[in-house]
């Protein structure tokens, strides 16, 4: 397949559409529409289905229906249609049942903005509706991995029986950026969907529901729930390294674009000879644990700088991992405010001009 | 013994089960007039049913379909989502009247106004019942209730609501009928009003609705017996019986058919 130009959220709908989502639901919010948009005349063209709904909340329990089916479902939102959403997935997670939700952040709390924010970190990784529940969630840092990471979540969600989440700022949304979409769409045999509501005929009747009056057999329900999270654990989780380097005295973690914009400003300083890593989760639940201790514990790093489009959420999992053994630094705008290569840069050099003047004032002493 | 044949038998589309609603609760009767229906019409092995939250949540353990266990109020949108993506198979809802009336309006009208092709069973004994008797949109003016201890108020909480005069008021073609099962009669009128309504979604026709005038000896404070009484010296007065909306008849500007 050629490369090609395309706008995040209508890359997204395609990859939605090409790993076998051949129907979408949803209700317009800024800046995810173009999802809409691009659907609302590509799903007849393939013979799909396509309905705007009358709300979110509507939405997200059209998906639960949808999804009963065994067939590949997903819509897309952005924060405040999200949180419209929490029951229905909550529900979903409860009932066992797979689909992708695709959020594309913008400044909250309440209506807050439209511009891009990672500051739905704690609702997409901690719950977000009620109960004992967790979500698959991927945060892509370009319009290519967004694809890729779309497309896979389907697999994700089949493979677990359990909704995954697709987060990305509203940049990831809205910017342009080539990408290729694989020329035969393949995936890892899964397991026959023999749960879902085909008809009772020739057998017993499925039911999917979420309700156990029987705490005994809630609680079962929820130890199936943490089973496949602890499975998560062990197989899903994605990350990727920049730069890490023996000589490096930060590391930086970031996710989404914002990941790319420090990347940005660790290129400019490195043209200063200056050397930083960047350690970005791919998978935000499950979160890399092991291998971003791993990268912290190392002997050259003095401080994990953590950078983020909120006012500190990821944050709290950065220290939850590190526990303690290397000091934690936090920089983040909030409410649509993009921390900007410049700043990124400043809160470095701040951190190494510190670091410095605590070895001269250790080596006096000493 | 060679001449005799069945005459009367339990639907195969309702379990061989005891159910747990209370003496003089008119749920059974609607729960047996569907599984009548899906078996006469051969649509067993081909429905979906969406449970609410309410009494009925366990209507999984009674009719013996495919169910889905929707949360509170959202039954439509479930079966929205279903139907849409499995057209070739039978969708129902089946509702109480604080999960479509109150929580679950919106979804409802809209799933009315789309002209969905799923029937709701639209259960109305004007009061919460699982949760122990709470005033209802449906509730009756004057009505005694664990959040109306005075009687309902409509001064301050509105007059009840008439889901079928109300659906009637939208454009789009739907079946809307209202019953009651209080009598025998009224059972085989109520028959009658569910066959068509499965019948039109056989046929894609439309969107349909049965509203059933029911009980809650429980929560009324009333005896079965009462409560047959107060059916008919209460509720009738206020939700008249009748056929609100059909396909096959025109509307006319001031909402009758």
């Amino acid at each position: 397949m050629p490369r090609i130009l395309m706008k995040g959220n209508e890359a997204i709908a395609e990859a939605a559409l090409r790993a076998g989502a051949t129907n979408y639901f949803c209700y317009p919010i800024t800046p995810q529409t173009e999802v809409a948009e691009y659907l609302a005349h590509r799903m007849p063209e393939v013979g799909g289905v396509f309905l705007q709904a009358e709300s979110e909340i509507a939405v997200g329990n059209i998906l639960f229906g949808a999804a009963s089916t065994g067939k590949r479902v997903f819509t897309s939102s952005s924060s405040p249609g999200i949180s419209l959403m929490q029951e229905a997935i909550s529900y979903m997670a409860g009932a066992h049942l797979p689909c992708v939700i695709v959020n594309i952040m913008r400044g909250g709390p309440g209506l807050g903005g439209i511009l891009p924010a990672q500051s739905d970190y704690f609702q997409a990784t901690k719950g977000g509706g009620h109960g004992d529940y967790r979500l698959l969630v991927l945060a892509p840092s370009t319009i290519q991995e967004a694809v890729d990471l779309t497309m896979q979540a389907f697999y994700l969600a089949d493979k677990y029986r359990n909704p995954v989440m697709v987060i990305g700022d509203g940049m990831i949304g809205q910017m342009m950026e080539p990408v290729e979409f694989p020329e035969k769409y393949e995936e890892p045999p899964l397991p026959p969907k023999d749960w879902a509501c085909t008809g009772a005929r020739g057998r017993e009747p499925h039911i999917i529901k979420s309700l156990f009056l029987d705490p005994l057999a809630l609680e079962k329900n929820n130890l199936l729930l943490y089973q496949k999270y602890e499975k998560m654990k062990a197989e899903e989780v994605r990350f990727e390294l920049y730069k890490t380097k023996t000589e490096n005295k930060i590391l930086i973690v970031s996710y989404g674009t914002m990941a790319r914009i420090c990347q940005t400003a660790i290129d400019e300083l490195e043209t200063e000879s200056i050397s930083v890593g960047l350690f970005r989760p791919i998978t935000l639940f499950p979160y890399p644990e092991k291998e971003l201790y791993a990268e912290a514990a190392r002997k050259n790093i003095k401080t994990v700088l953590v950078i983020e489009m909120s006012i500190g959420q990821m944050v709290e999992d950065v220290e939850r991992v590190v526990r303690g053994i290397k000091p934690i630094k936090f920089f983040g705008r909030t409410g649509g405010v993009v921390p900007s290569p410049e700043e990124a840069k400043e809160q470095i050099k701040e951190l190494l001009k510190k670091e410095a003047g605590t070895r001269k004032r250790k080596t006096r002493k000493g | 013994m060679e001449d005799s044949k069945i005459i009367f038998s339990r639907p195969t589309a309702l379990k061989p089960t005891v159910t747990h609603y209370c003496p003089g609760c008119t749920h059974g009767v609607i729960h047996r007039l569907v599984a009548e229906v899906l078996d006469e019409l051969n649509l067993r092995e081909k429905t979906l049913g969406v449970a609410p939250v309410g009494c009925s949540v366990f209507a999984y353990n009674y009719i013996n379909t495919d169910f889905l266990e929707a949360p509170h109020g959202r039954a439509p949108a479930l079966a929205t989502g279903f139907k849409r993506l499995r057209p070739d198979m039978i969708v129902f809802t089946y509702q109480g009247d604080g999960d479509l009336a109150s929580i679950g309006m919106g979804e409802i009208v809209h799933a009315a106004n789309r002209g969905e092709k799923f029937t709701v069973i639209f259960v109305n004994n004007g009061i919460y019942g699982m949760t122990g008797g709470q005033m209802a949109p449906t509730t009756l003016e004057g009505q005694i209730t664990t959040t109306s201890p005075k009687g309902r108020n409509v001064a301050e909480v509105g007059m009840p609501i008439r889901i079928c005069e109300l659906l009637s008021s939208l454009v789009t073609p739907a079946y809307l009928e209202r019953v009651a099962v209080h009598t025998p009669q009224h059972i085989i009128r109520a028959k009658r009003a569910v066959r068509k309504a499965f019948t039109y979604q056989t046929q894609n026709r439309c969107f349909s609705l049965v509203e059933f005038l029911s009980t809650c000896p429980t929560n009324w404070g009333l005896t079965p017996g009462e409560s047959v009484r107060w059916v008919e010296e209460n509720t009738l007065k206020y939700y008249p019986l009748g056929c609100f909306k059909d396909p096959d008849k025109e509307v006319k500007t001031d909402g009758t058919v």
